[in-house]
């Protein structure tokens, strides 16, 4: 018989990496993540994993030393949001260009200043150049199925890039939601075992790592992460169908509810691809031919699987949780560049929303999409503020 | 356009797997000024030899033969510590 228990969003990726058991985890603690290191070490405590848990002095440290315990030959996780991100950035690229398999989950939430704790994309979307692999989840049970799948697609031999598993801080880290966890055992055998490609701890093979490159090699290096990146649509495919026959549940590079017949489609990121579910609905009982789309993985940047989706489209609103100020949100060039590859572009709008935790509501989403029926609609409009 | 090395040639992740390959890499190239010893002064005291920070000065049954130049950067080092100022700093 499936087993359910109701367990909240943060404590869900903590059961996940407790199935995995990882050889370190290395975190700084900090609201709304600190619920799954908290939890974790909890584990580590009761001797339920056996993790090396090292207790850092910052998330500054906490990337460096996942970074070198992964370069070592450690499968190797952490967990930040927001300002601690931020301070990891400088990591970032580091790790990225170390080639070092690396899982970090992010409970997404505002960058200071204005200090605010809330939700949204402003941490993630800092961080999106770093060359990390970034996937989204929509709920809790995502939450917890893609931190089993997240090693799988980063520690992959074709990508070896680390990896970021993004969940809505608050909607989801401290939501109670009922989910259907998978045994333990099965989750061992899907992850596997870690095979490092050159681990620094194999004295056999002595290596060097994370040298000096100058012009000559830099470029090169970075293009060989570009065909990591392309490799990774490939391997996440892969992953998704035999995580699908594990779980039952099926997972897409581009999630979509109800795009095959509808004249404008939303893009949206996370928690608010629920949200959307539920305007579209609303909208398709009163006849209108509407629908939502969620790239589940967010870098590599999936052009083909959206420009097939855009295509024939009237009109695509691409609602953005963060906000490049002076610019438009983040993800609305890109989706406008992949509507490029559709040859016949469809009207693109921008939304900005819900920054620093302002509330979505099902009936704030059914607005957008009449104000984009009514002609009232701005190339850029910001959800909720009095202009 | 600098030269720029073919990616397929290249070990993924910024790694070097062969140990001690940095001896490959002429750190000489580098160098404008070059030490030059005289012999009748020199003590072979070997302090220029603890000191090179590349391994550069050679050392012939604990007498000093002469510097190797395809890693000695001109630092100047050598000529600095010398107690006898045996070793001169002359233009590359």
């Amino acid at each position: 018989m499936e087993k359910h228990i109701a367990i909240n969003g943060d404590s869900a990726v903590a059961l996940a990496w407790k199935q995995i058991d990882p050889d370190v985890c290395a975190a700084y603690p900090i609201t709304p993540q600190t619920i799954i290191v908290e939890k974790f070490a909890e584990y580590v405590a009761n001797g339920e994993v056996s993790t090396e848990f090292v207790c850092v002095e910052s998330e500054h440290s906490a990337l460096t030393l996942c970074t070198t315990a992964s370069s070592a030959g450690a499968r190797t996780f952490t967990a930040t949001a927001s300002q601690g991100l931020a301070y990891m950035w400088e990591m970032m690229p580091i790790a990225a260009s170390m080639r070092v398999p690396l899982i970090m989950a992010v409970a997404n939430r505002a960058v200071s200043g204005p200090i605010d704790i809330h939700n949204d994309h402003g941490d993630v979307m800092a961080a999106r150049d770093c060359g990390w692999i970034s996937l989204f989840a929509e709920n809790v049970q995502e939450a917890y199925d893609l931190s089993i799948i997240a090693p799988r697609i980063s520690e992959h031999h074709d990508v070896q890039l680390p990896a970021l598993m993004n969940l809505d801080g608050f909607i989801l880290t401290h939501a109670t939601e009922r989910i259907t966890p998978l045994d333990d055992s099965i989750v061992k055998k899907f992850v596997g075992e870690f095979k490092p490609l050159y681990p620094l701890l194999d004295v056999k093979r002595p290596i060097s790592h994370n040298l000096m490159d100058g012009p000559m090699f830099y470029f090169p290096h970075k293009y060989q992460m570009v065909l990591a990146m392309n490799n990774a649509f490939r391997v996440t495919k892969d992953v998704f169908s035999e995580f699908g026959k594990i779980s039952g549940r099926k997972y897409n590079i581009v999630e979509e509810y109800k795009c095959d017949d509808a004249e404008c489609i939303a893009v949206v990121l996370g928690s608010s691809f629920g949200t959307m579910k539920e305007a579209i609905d609303q909208l398709r009982k009163e006849g209108k031919k509407v629908g939502v789309a969620m790239p589940r993985l967010y870098r590599p940047w999936p052009i083909e699987e959206l420009a097939k989706l855009m295509k024939g489209k009237k009109a695509v609103i691409v609602m953005d949780k963060h906000l490049s100020v002076g610019s438009y949100g983040p993800m609305f060039p890109e989706v406008v560049a992949a509507a490029l590859e559709t040859g016949s572009m469809p009207k693109m709008y921008n939304y900005i929303y819900g920054l620093g935790g302002a509330d979505t509501m099902v009936s704030d989403f059914v607005s957008v999409f009449k104000d984009i029926e009514a002609g009232k609609a701005k190339r850029i409009n910001f959800l909720g503020v009095k202009e | 356009m600098v030269n720029i090395a073919n990616h397929k040639d290249l070990v993924v992740g910024d790694r070097v797997i062969e140990p001690g390959n940095s001896e490959k890499f002429h750190t000489g190239d580098w160098r404008s000024m070059v030490p030059v010893l005289d012999r009748g002064k020199c003590i072979d005291c070997l302090t220029c030899w603890i000191y090179c920070p590349d391994s550069s000065i050679l050392v012939e049954d604990g007498k000093i033969k002469g510097v190797k130049l395809s890693h000695c950067k001109g630092c100047g080092i050598c000529a600095k510590v010398c107690p006898k100022s045996a070793i001169e700093m002359k233009g590359d």
